[in-house]
């Protein structure tokens, strides 16, 4: 048999190159956007290709990385959710919230030791991750809807806390990881890089996560294979909820300030490095691979605009064109793959 | 007569190969106008591979193709459409929510002058049309809610109708009973009088042998036989298909088959009263450890209502289960699973990850045996090697996407993902629909050995054979209720459809 599965082998093999290369056409394309707008942007600006400017675009993607984590494994399921940013905002004027503020801040806030305020915070997003969930999964409202409703149901938590105020002071730890660094190396980016090892190691080396591939590889199959389908689609959305309020109490930090719609482009960012990554929107297809290449595609158009000399409102729009090219070549990736494997 | 007409349809040295294996090699196939032209095969053998490059599904392929003697090339089966070639798959393609009538005429409802559709002659001849195929029901009634086989002939008779020169059906029978499928080959010759060219694809040779004037057989991507229908025999089909004596395996079943004596080992399962909306009346039956229990029905008889809810995929309305003596209410399949309950349902696509290897699609329902947190990868692939090897399933690489599998072999990794750690209860949906004798034979020897190892197994089909050929008592399902239960006493084909 053994024999048998080397001759197999290798008539497969001997399929080509061009075959391979089909299939990994999702991996392939972002990888060659990233070269392509380096090059092009090294060649634009003789100020983008420096040291100091690729701890820029690090420091810069970190937060829609943590938040991208959670994402990622979400849409790994077939699934969206859109209250990331809201979730994320909320956090961090809840950690804002349980902090002694500033006597000039006009916040009736609570504050509390900040081992509590962010115990207490993390749960606040664990809790409307959960909501989420169980909306999903117990009642069956498509996660696009239900995590619509969520979008605003944490806008509307932030809004009653803060109440339009600014509040500034988070606690040390939080300000520390936002915003310090060591060894030249800003704490949010060694932050948001174990967090994006940690998400990658859980979906590559864990039943979990092996369960996430299949149920977004085919939800029917996954139920009538005897998984809990239910509780894995509800388990990613309490971790999409959670990395989104962990990226928004750095977030806030990081941004000196936690004050209502902060994060609000942080939704689209997110959405935009998970699928310009080329992870599946159809679910099963993709990984924290493929998001951290969309970060970097992301990080390197957003700091490359500002090098080169374009109208500002010209830049929203090519960020438009990018991401939609980027959906282009999922779906059109989705296909080749299909046609591969026939 | 046939002769003095120039083909309307003919094919010469086809080649198609998928990924350096070739599914095609070297056919000729011709079909004239009035003709009904059988196809048969084992699985994988190239029949519905030749019938998709006509349909216009596959255009890449080698060798000529001639449409009333022009060469033609279709680049996509709107092509094929617009040359008057229809299909109708082997899979239901129906819209279930709309009416019966906009389905008879989806695509191309009549409007008037402002576009709008005209409702009322839409029904008519919808009505009209279905009337002529025997089939009495209110074309404004919502297509979704008719039994399945039902849905079936009018998809059937929405294709026959549509004006099309050449008819493709692949397996239509496979759904329909008897008197249905009366119906439809009292159809079909009144279209091949018309002058309409009809391919017909089935594994159940009879039928072929009753419709058919021409039948061709194809053997592992050949065209091993042509003749008239009159001239050939089933004994004689088969072994063109399998290519040795295959008469002995297709076990007729038109005899008395003596069931045996049933068993008195421990009950696995107890279904009381079991119902469900208007699928199932109060439904109660035993299963016990090493006995086949097969249920059989017509399409829509409940049988997979029954199923579903037996793996906690339904709940039922009224009723209690019991696994060993222990009441059990399912919450989800995950729940049925633990309890020591397996399903394999009918339809692959369901059951399995196309794009996913082998050996991550046999050993997703023991993961949890295998590792607690982290992933053992080296431990599934051999647990799925040997499964592979037990079931021989072809080609024997765990590494390789399930999609790049046969139909066959697919099914037969739909079994072995729960044969790793036996269940108690193996519920199997039409476990041989749609396979070739030899794959057929295997999946019996299966079933027999998990029998001796002491599994209760449930098997339910709409195929009397299948039941025949695998269940040592038998209970007949029909609109949801059980109406006969053979046990230790003589049963035959004849004796199921009665009953049923």
């Amino acid at each position: 048999m053994a024999s048998s599965e080397t001759a197999f082998a290798e008539a497969h093999r001997a399929r080509g190159l061009a075959p391979f290369l089909r299939s990994q056409m999702r991996n392939i394309a972002p990888f060659l956007t990233l070269i392509f707008l380096s090059a092009f942007f090294c060649f634009a600006s003789p100020s983008f290709a420096t040291l100091d400017n690729l701890g820029n675009i690090l420091t810069q993607v970190s937060v829609t990385g943590i938040i991208a984590v959670g994402l990622t494994f979400v849409i790994l399921c077939a699934e969206i959710d859109l209250s990331i940013a809201s979730i994320a905002n909320v956090t961090g004027i809840a950690v804002a919230y349980f902090t002694l503020q500033e006597s000039y801040v006009n916040i009736a806030n609570i504050p509390l030791p900040g081992a509590v305020a962010i115990l207490l915070s993390i749960l606040l997003c664990a809790l409307l991750g959960l909501v989420n969930a169980l909306g999903l999964t117990v009642i069956g409202i498509p996660s696009f809807i239900m995590t619509l409703a969520m979008m605003q149901i944490a806008a509307g938590i932030s809004a009653l806390l803060v109440r339009g105020q600014i509040a500034y002071k988070v606690p040390g730890l939080i300000t520390t990881l936002g915003s310090g660094s060591i060894g030249g190396i800003p704490w949010i980016v060694i932050v948001a890089a174990i967090m994006l090892l940690g998400g990658h190691l859980v979906l590559t080396y864990t039943r979990f996560g092996r369960y996430v591939y299949m149920v977004g590889g085919n939800r029917e199959a996954a139920e009538y294979s005897g998984l809990n389908v239910k509780l894995i689609l509800g388990a990613v959305m309490v971790i999409s909820a959670v990395c989104s309020g962990i990226g928004g109490m750095l977030g806030v930090a990081h941004f000196g300030s936690a004050q209502q719609n902060e994060f609000d482009t942080y939704l689209l960012d997110s959405i935009a490095a998970v699928v310009v990554g080329g992870t599946s929107l159809f679910g099963g297809r993709g990984g924290i691979g493929n998001t951290i290449v969309g970060l970097f595609v992301l990080g390197v158009l957003n700091n490359g605009l500002d090098h080169v000399n374009i109208d500002s409102f010209l830049k929203i729009l090519i960020r438009g064109l990018i991401l939609l090219a980027a959906l282009v070549i999922n779906v059109y990736a989705q296909r080749l793959r299909e046609k591969a494997a026939e | 007569m046939r002769e003095d007409r120039s083909p309307i349809l003919e094919l010469q040295g086809i080649t198609k190969s998928f990924g350096g294996v070739e599914a095609l090699r070297g056919v000729d196939f011709a079909l004239h106008p009035g003709e009904i032209h059988g196809l048969v095969g084992e699985n994988g053998a190239g029949k519905s591979t030749l019938m998709k490059i006509i349909a216009g599904v596959h255009t890449e392929f080698t060798g000529r193709f001639l449409v009333d003697g022009k060469e033609t090339h279709f680049r996509s089966a709107r092509d094929a459409h617009a040359a008057g070639i229809a299909m109708v798959h082997q899979e239901l393609s129906v819209a279930p929510d709309l009416t019966v009538a906009e389905n008879v005429f989806l695509g191309n409802q009549p409007t008037n002058a402002l576009g709008l559709v005209q409702w009322r002659r839409m029904a008519r001849e919808a009505g009209e049309q279905l009337a002529r195929f025997g089939i009495n029901v209110d074309p404004m009634s919502r297509l979704g809610d008719l039994p399945i086989g039902l849905q079936q002939l009018i998809e059937i008779a929405r294709v026959l109708f549509s004006g099309a020169r050449i008819v493709i059906l692949d397996e239509p029978t496979s759904a329909l009973s008897p008197p249905e499928v009366e119906r439809l080959f009292a159809t079909l010759r009144r279209l091949r009088e018309a002058g309409t060219a009809i391919v017909f694809i089935s594994h159940f040779i009879e039928d072929i042998l009753l419709v058919s004037d021409t039948v061709t057989v194809f053997r592992n991507g050949r065209k091993v036989a042509e003749t008239a229908s009159a001239a050939t025999s089933k004994g004689a089909l088969i072994e063109a298909m399998i290519g040795r004596g295959g008469e002995a395996l297709e076990h007729s079943y038109t005899d008395d088959l003596m069931l045996p004596q049933p068993s008195d080992s421990s009950v696995i399962l107890k279904v009381d009263q079991l119902s469900l909306a208007r699928s199932l009346k109060d439904i109660s039956f035993e299963a016990r450890a090493g006995e086949v229990l097969g249920i059989y029905g017509f399409m829509g008889c409940g049988q997979q209502e029954l199923s579903r809810i037996l793996f906690g995929k339904l709940k039922p309305d009224g009723g209690t289960l019991a696994v060993e003596g222990k009441p059990k209410t399912f919450a989800s399949t995950a729940a049925a699973r633990r309890a020591g309950v397996a399903l394999v349902p009918e339809s692959r696509r369901d059951m399995l990850f196309h794009q996913e290897p082998v050996y991550k699609n046999i050993s997703i329902s023991i993961l949890d045996r295998i590792s607690s947190l982290l992933l053992k990868p080296a431990q599934e692939r051999d647990i799925a090697k040997r499964q592979v090897e037990q079931l021989q399933i072809r080609p024997p690489v765990v590494g390789l996407d399930l999609g790049m599998l046969s139909g066959g072999n697919q099914q037969k990794v739909a079994l072995a993902k729960w044969l790793t750690y036996p269940p108690k209860l193996l519920v199997l949906c039409e476990p041989t629909r749609g396979m070739d004798v030899g794959a057929k034979n295997d999946v019996i020897n299966i079933v027999r050995d998990l029998r001796t190892r002491g599994l209760a197994i449930i098997v339910l089909s709409t195929e009397p054979e299948t039941v025949l050929s695998l269940a040592d008592r038998i209970l007949v399902l029909k609109r949801g209720a059980v109406v006969r239960e053979f046990k230790n006493e003589p049963v035959s084909k004849d004796r199921l459809l009665e009953a049923a």
